[in-house]
């Protein structure tokens, strides 16, 4: 009993005349947060100063011409029935193009992560290709597959495959060996492992690769309209560059913006979708 | 089912890593292998299970296993090695998936080995949602899902906290006793090793060789934790590690 009383006595209370401040918070910050409606208010602001700006003469027409004038061109686009057949020119050779170059790739990938033959013979070619910009190339395919359809959906093919062989073989060098070695200790197939173990591994370095290769992609396939085309995006901006109406070639250039934000966003529904077990 | 290792020695290029090896696994035995650390406990083990081959020597089945085994000599790693892609019920699957077994079949075996390991509400969790007790106990319903004739384990205990350890430790003990298993297990845990063993191997260091071989008579359902008798026994296990380790020391020193 006396012990007890005599410990608490020992105990130490803050006293009276000391000052007592709260701690500090210091932990906070960098961990930018989504702010929806900042991006469509910069937007608009933009717009609204490019629009005075053209209007008060401030920016010269044949430099920049005014949002509602681009607006006009699209307007004249979409009812001139234009717009489809440039669009339609330019989906389909993007995607047979991108479709054939990145199934290609992934069984090259496939063919270099899984096996020593394919792997000793094919990577070398690949890190030789690799580097090579393909739009140097599009006059070979030119003569090799003609000045129509060929050549381009080639050049796109070319341009989306090494980036995904190159994810692919990665991915899979990356796969965690003791997942494989559990596989391997519970019988399971090769093709099991593969499929199961291997595979999902590789996909978000897979998905990764995929993003690079489709911007590739649509650069490649503005670059392989604007020779000897007579419909797609990139022919319909040569064309109003040449004729200089810059209103023109503005709507196209924000066609394309359009184009890539569609393709990234289908990509980032297929991350969502395959690695949703990531979070 | 036993296993036999008969005179298994093993190099890594000019690096001997075990010799001359020989050792048995009676059926419904639990056998631990402690010693130093990079003695080749793990690489032993990795050839029991045959996942990699010795330089001589081998490791023979002796009697053919349980008909109903799906997987006779069954891994319990020590990271786990669970797909984080697949929730708790389908990393089980995994392993289920190619034996024809029947959805029906399948099923009930899940949601046996689940009861079993006290998992049932965490068959559709993903392993990142689970605690690293939860997430070995998910390793030891699938290792239990394929009717191992032998369990195969590499310090399964190793990478959780004390008191988890404490508990799967129970675990075990429970699973054992309800049905007895065969198993071979490495630690560097000796308070693991008297618990749990019937058998002790002590390897020496690299190159692992047996120094000794220690029994314990007490059944394991029985073992009292800090029981005078197991004291005593991880104490002398505990000595001849300790003079492992000191002879490793003195022999860098010479250097
Ligand atoms: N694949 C390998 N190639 C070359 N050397 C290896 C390989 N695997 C292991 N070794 C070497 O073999 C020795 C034994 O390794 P092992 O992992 O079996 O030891 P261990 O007894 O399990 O050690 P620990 O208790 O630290 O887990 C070590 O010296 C290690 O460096
Ligand atoms: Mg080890």
């Amino acid at each position: 009993m006396s012990d007890l009383a005599q410990r608490r006595d020992d105990v130490v209370t803050p006293t009276q005349d000391d000052e007592t401040r709260k701690v500090r918070y210091r932990g906070g910050g960098f961990s930018p947060k989504p702010r929806a409606f900042i991006a469509p208010i910069v937007f608009l602001v933009l717009v609204v100063i490019w629009e005075i700006g053209s209007h008060f003469g401030l920016i010269p027409p044949i430099v920049l011409p005014s949002p509602s004038e681009v607006l006009q061109a699209l307007k004249d686009l979409v009812q001139s029935g234009l717009l489809w057949k440039h669009l339609s020119a330019s989906l389909y050779r993007l995607i047979i193009g991108f479709t054939c170059g990145t199934i290609l790739g992934l069984a090259a990938g496939a063919l270099i992560g899984l096996w020593s033959y394919p792997r000793a013979a094919l990577r070398p070619l690949v890190a030789a290709i690799f580097p090579i910009p393909k739009i140097a190339l599009l006059p070979l395919f030119i003569i090799w597959f003609g000045i129509g359809e060929g050549s381009k959906v080639a050049t796109i093919l070319f341009g989306s495959f090494f980036p995904t062989v190159i994810a692919t073989y990665g991915g899979i060098d990356a796969v965690d060996r003791s997942l494989i070695n559990m596989g391997q200790s519970f019988n399971l197939s090769r093709w099991s492992i593969i499929r199961k173990i291997i595979f999902p591994s590789a996909l978000p370095a897979i998905l990764n690769g995929m993003r690079i290769s489709a911007s590739i992609s649509i650069i490649l396939l503005v670059a392989a309209e604007m020779i000897g085309a007579e419909y797609g995006i990139g022919a319909y901006v040569l064309l109003a560059g040449n004729l200089m109406s810059t209103d023109q070639l503005i709507a196209g250039v924000i066609l394309l913006s359009i184009l890539g934000l569609v393709v990234s966003y289908l990509i980032s529904l297929a991350e969502q979708y395959f690695l949703r077990w990531r979070k | 089912m036993d296993l036999e290792i008969r005179n298994l020695s093993h190099k890594y290029n000019d690096l001997e890593v075990l010799k001359s090896i020989s050792l048995e696994i009676r059926s419904g035995q639990i056998v631990c292998i402690v010693g130093p650390s990079g003695c080749g406990k793990s690489t032993l083990l990795r050839m029991i299970g045959g996942l990699e081959q010795p330089t001589s020597g081998g490791v023979y089945q002796i009697g053919e296993p349980p008909a109903d085994s799906l997987n006779p000599l069954t891994y319990i790693f020590q990271d786990f090695a669970l797909l984080p892609w697949r929730t708790a019920w389908g990393n089980i699957s995994l392993v289920l998936e190619e034996h024809n077994l029947g959805a029906e079949a399948v099923r009930e075996r899940i949601e046996n080995v689940l009861e079993r390991t006290r998992l049932t509400e965490f068959a559709n969790a993903y392993p990142r949602q689970l605690s690293g007790g939860m997430k070995q106990r998910v390793a030891i319903a699938r290792a239990l899902a394929v009717n191992p004739a032998v369990l195969l384990m590499d310090e399964p205990l190793s990478a959780l906290d004390s008191q988890t350890r404490e508990l799967l430790m129970d675990d075990f003990v429970a699973l054992w006793q309800r049905e007895a298993f065969t198993a071979c297990y490495v630690t560097h845990n000796l308070a693991e090793a008297v618990a749990l063993g019937h058998k002790i191997i002590v390897l020496s260091r690299r190159p692992g060789v047996i120094r000794n071989v220690v029994e314990i008579p007490v059944p394991i359902g029985e073992r009292q934790h800090g029981s005078p008798e197991l004291i005593e026994i991880q104490d002398q296990l505990w000595e001849m590690m300790r003079e492992e380790a000191l002879s490793a020391d003195r022999e860098l020193a010479d250097v």
